[in-house]
């Protein structure tokens, strides 16, 4: 080796070299085959109703108080909604809200009161854009690939930056130890610890195991939902035929949720 | 040695603060944990299929990290079935599936966790088995 000059040496260390990247690549294989066998560990229920980007449309129209109230409380009981009357320190996902109210940038001196004072049910908007998300310092709030605008309540730390965040005034934030409002409590779904902050979530639940959100169901036909992204789906056809609003659509969260008048 | 009789006077408080977790032991009854699997839901099953998602001794190294691995699939991909290494797939849920069988929370979860002085906050939000609230609530 003593003969070795400047030429070989030159070899050897591109050689080498190369050796070096083929082996980072080996490494990158492997690493491939752990993300695959992970996927195939984990699996959707077979019949799981997926979509690239769920929205909902909510005919006022057809929206009476009976309607509104079954769909609030089959969506508050189903997900073990604590019932706080204290409006400072209530919980709600789904609520009754006055036009006026739902849509502040549409009221106007000569409207009529009729309109002012209808009832809308508003939720959350599962926003395309969503402000909540973006400020979530632990990204225990996010978007789902499907659009959901998800909670994980293992992660909130109860700082309260989403529900500053976000426009409608979706989120609430648990004050008290929720198990002491619940009166009947859904075995099948958990409750939440007192310092987090809860929303609608899409009823991700059912939709996993291929139902329809509790609220559709419950709203005898004033509530579709849909893939906003597939141009035959219920919703689109809806929404081609006829004219929707969102609410502050001009903050530009993008909602998914539209109201029919 | 300058100073002997209190060096050894220091070191015999020493030894004695040193060994006071074992000396305060003595003669006390030694509690092991003993967790019951002997629910009703599982002793109604056939032998054959009394048989955790996985084995016993993998559940019983490795449940807390693989709950946690449920739990990000289920609330972060939307994937709630899990494929065991025998290819038999089950629910991912601690209230719907685990506790499902181990209805017994008292004396399958807390018997080691709380002698193994663990506070796992699981019953913050998921619900206990119901028959396990009635018993406390009876005695």
């Amino acid at each position: 080796m003593s003969n070795i000059n400047r030429r070989e040496f030159l070899k050897i260390l591109g050689i080498g070299t190369f050796m070096g990247i083929g082996g980072w690549s080996m490494f990158e294989v492997v690493g491939k085959g752990e993300i695959e066998a992970f996927a195939e560990k984990y699996k959707k229920v077979p019949g799981a109703l997926q979509a690239k980007r769920w929205a909902m449309v909510i005919d006022l129209k057809k929206l009476d108080q009976q309607i509104i109230n079954d769909c609030t409380e089959v969506c508050h009981r189903i997900h073990n909604v604590p019932k706080i009357l204290n409006p400072k320190e209530e919980i709600k996902w789904i609520w009754d809200e006055k036009f006026k109210n739902a849509f502040p940038e549409l009221k106007d001196d000569y409207m009529s009161s009729e309109i002012k004072n209808m009832h809308v049910l508003v939720l959350c908007n599962h926003c395309e854009n969503p402000p909540c998300v973006r400020v979530c310092p632990t990204k225990a709030t996010f978007k789902r690939k499907d659009g959901i605008v998800m909670m994980d309540m293992h992660r909130c730390i109860g700082c309260r930056f989403c529900m500053a965040g976000c426009p409608y005034g979706a989120r609430s934030f648990n004050w008290r130890d929720p198990k002491d409002y619940i009166k009947n409590e859904n075995p099948e779904f958990p409750l939440r610890m007192r310092g987090v902050v809860e929303k609608c979530t899409f009823c991700y639940e059912r939709l996993d195991r291929g139902l329809p959100p509790a609220c559709v169901e419950a709203s005898k036909g004033a509530i579709m939902y849909g893939d906003i992204t597939d141009p035959n789906s219920e919703i689109r056809k809806i929404l081609s035929s006829n004219f929707a609003i969102r609410r502050k659509a001009k903050l530009g969260t993008k909602p998914s949720v539209y109201y029919l008048l | 040695m300058y100073d002997g009789g209190k060096i050894i006077f220091g070191l015999i408080i020493f030894i004695a603060l040193v060994t006071l977790p074992f000396t305060l032991g003595i003669g006390k009854e030694y509690i092991k944990a003993n967790p019951k699997i002997d629910t009703p839901e599982i002793m109604k099953l056939p032998e054959a299929e009394r048989k955790c998602v996985e084995s016993k001794d993998f559940m019983r190294k490795e449940h807390m990290k693989m709950l946690i691995e449920w739990r990000d699939a289920v609330v972060r991909d939307g994937k709630t079935l899990y494929v065991n290494s025998q290819g038999k797939t089950f629910n991912m849920s601690l209230q719907n599936t685990c506790m499902q069988c181990h209805s017994n929370k008292s004396k399958f979860c807390d018997e080691c966790h709380n002698y193994v002085k663990v506070k796992p906050y699981c019953w913050d939000c998921h619900l206990e088995p119901k028959e396990n609230i009635k018993k406390e609530a009876g005695l």
